[in-house]
């Protein structure tokens, strides 16, 4: 299922409450691009594009875009005050020195174990390993978000990836239009089930055991 | 007196210098920050069989991606081509060999190339498939990953002023891989929106020193 742009930035909005004043943050390519419209400029949380921007603002309004100012994925971004230019491999520094305390990406399919697809679908669609495998490697935390089911309808969270994988083991939470869950060395914690789907409609369309959080929430 | 020399030149005269079956290196990160006009003499020359290293594939009708299009190209070394289903297109059907690094080491690697060092460690297990055994070694106790340095024979890179010696200034994200493509060619060419004469880029200013740039031309604007 392909998600409009609502339900896109409904899970940004959701994404955005992971962060905390002060944090280094890298947002991916797809809906991780649409979190830093969520935040307080206050807050000086800095965003980091691989490309060579720390401290990315919102999105520009319709005719104020700056064709030299863009993120990893291309779109036009703005910056935030006290943002710094450099090149790729200063980027990359950062990333590799452990500076950054989440990375948010996208995903084709996340593991029970937390494993990360992201880069292939053999014989339809090479994307490439790009970035996300030095990001999950080396930043604090590891935020997938994504569409719940795929463009078939078929679950994007399942026991075992069937995509060649990105990295093993790194998903610390995904976020989908559907739910919130965690990812712990017992297995997948369902912690928030978005409106207006039901929790039935979360346990039906994933495809990995879920351990159903007393807290649960039902969120809006 | 080389600072006094203009390295200014045609697109004309730069697309001379791109010939079938070389190694080019390109700037620019998402099909922007590109040097597109050069990209566009390459391709109206007729130039094939490159082998391209850089970030990624661009789009299919814009920037790089065009080279890739018409089937210019033979191989990649690069690290995403989603943008471009072209690339995968090709790529699947074995027309087009591409060679994917993660990004981080793909610009690291160039890097090393741009300033005389002859390979970087790396951490293994991160996107090296295709690593053979000889590249692993160990370095006070802990396993790494030898990494050999990327090289090219010409450079195209994309920078908003140069003075007449070559000495770059970038703007915003435009910037990216630029710098790094700049010094890591046997002859680097920049596209760029604006030529000053010497002296009058602030020395605290310039990113790319022009001893690393052997040619300069101007855009024909609109690059993004």
């Amino acid at each position: 299922m392909v998600l409009d742009i609502n339900h896109r930035n409904m899970i940004a909005r959701r994404a955005a409450r992971e962060i905390y004043p002060g944090m280094a943050v890298n947002l991916g390519i797809g809906i991780p691009e649409l979190v830093a419209d969520f935040l307080p400029t206050e807050w000086n949380v800095m965003f980091h594009s691989v490309n060579g921007i720390l401290g990315v603002g919102p999105t520009p309004t319709k005719g104020e875009e700056d064709v030299h100012l863009f993120n990893a994925g291309g779109a036009p971004v703005t910056i935030h005050s006290g943002a710094s230019f450099f090149d790729s491999s200063i980027a990359y520094g950062m990333v590799r020195r452990g500076m950054l305390d989440v990375a948010f990406l996208g995903a084709l399919q996340v593991s029970r174990k937390g494993d990360l697809a992201n880069w292939i679908v053999p014989g339809q669609r090479v994307y490439g390993i790009g970035g996300g495998v030095e990001l999950v490697r080396y930043a604090k935390k590891v935020i997938v978000l994504m569409s719940h089911l795929n463009e078939r309808d078929e679950p994007k969270i399942c026991r075992e990836c069937t995509l060649p994988l990105t990295a093993k083991s790194c998903v610390d939470m995904i976020i989908t239009e559907r739910a919130v869950i965690e990812v712990t060395e017992g297995g997948l914690y369902l912690a928030e089930v978005m409106y207006p789907f039901t929790l039935e409609e979360v346990i039906t369309k994933t495809d990995a055991p879920l351990i159903i959080s007393e807290n649960l929430q039902m969120y809006d | 007196m080389a600072a006094m020399v203009s390295k200014l030149i045609t697109m004309e005269e730069a697309a001379e210098l791109i010939q079938d079956g070389i190694r080019l290196m390109y700037g620019g990160f998402g099909g922007m920050g590109s040097p597109d006009h050069l990209i566009d003499q390459i391709l109206d020359k007729g130039v094939r069989d490159l082998t391209l290293i850089g970030n990624d594939a661009g789009f299919s009708n814009r920037g790089i991606g065009k080279l890739i299009t018409q089937e210019r190209v033979k191989k990649m070394l690069t690290t995403h081509i989603g943008s471009n289903p072209q690339a995968g297109r090709q790529m699947m059907e074995g027309k087009l060999e591409v060679i994917f690094f993660p990004q981080g080491i793909l610009v690291e690697k160039i890097r090393a190339g741009g300033v005389g060092i002859p390979a970087i460690l790396v951490e293994p297990g991160m996107g090296d498939v295709t690593a053979k055994k000889e590249q692993l070694i160990v370095y006070a106790g802990e396993k790494y990953l030898v990494e050999p340095a990327l090289t090219a024979d010409v450079g195209i890179v994309y920078a908003k002023q140069a003075d007449t010696y070559g000495n770059l200034i970038y703007e915003k994200a435009a910037r990216n891989v630029n710098p790094l493509v700049a010094m890591a060619a046997q002859t680097t060419i920049a596209e760029v929106e604006e030529i000053v004469p010497v002296g009058e880029l602030d020395p605290e200013s310039i990113v790319t020193p022009g001893i690393f740039v052997d040619y300069i031309v101007l855009t024909r604007g609109g690059n993004g």
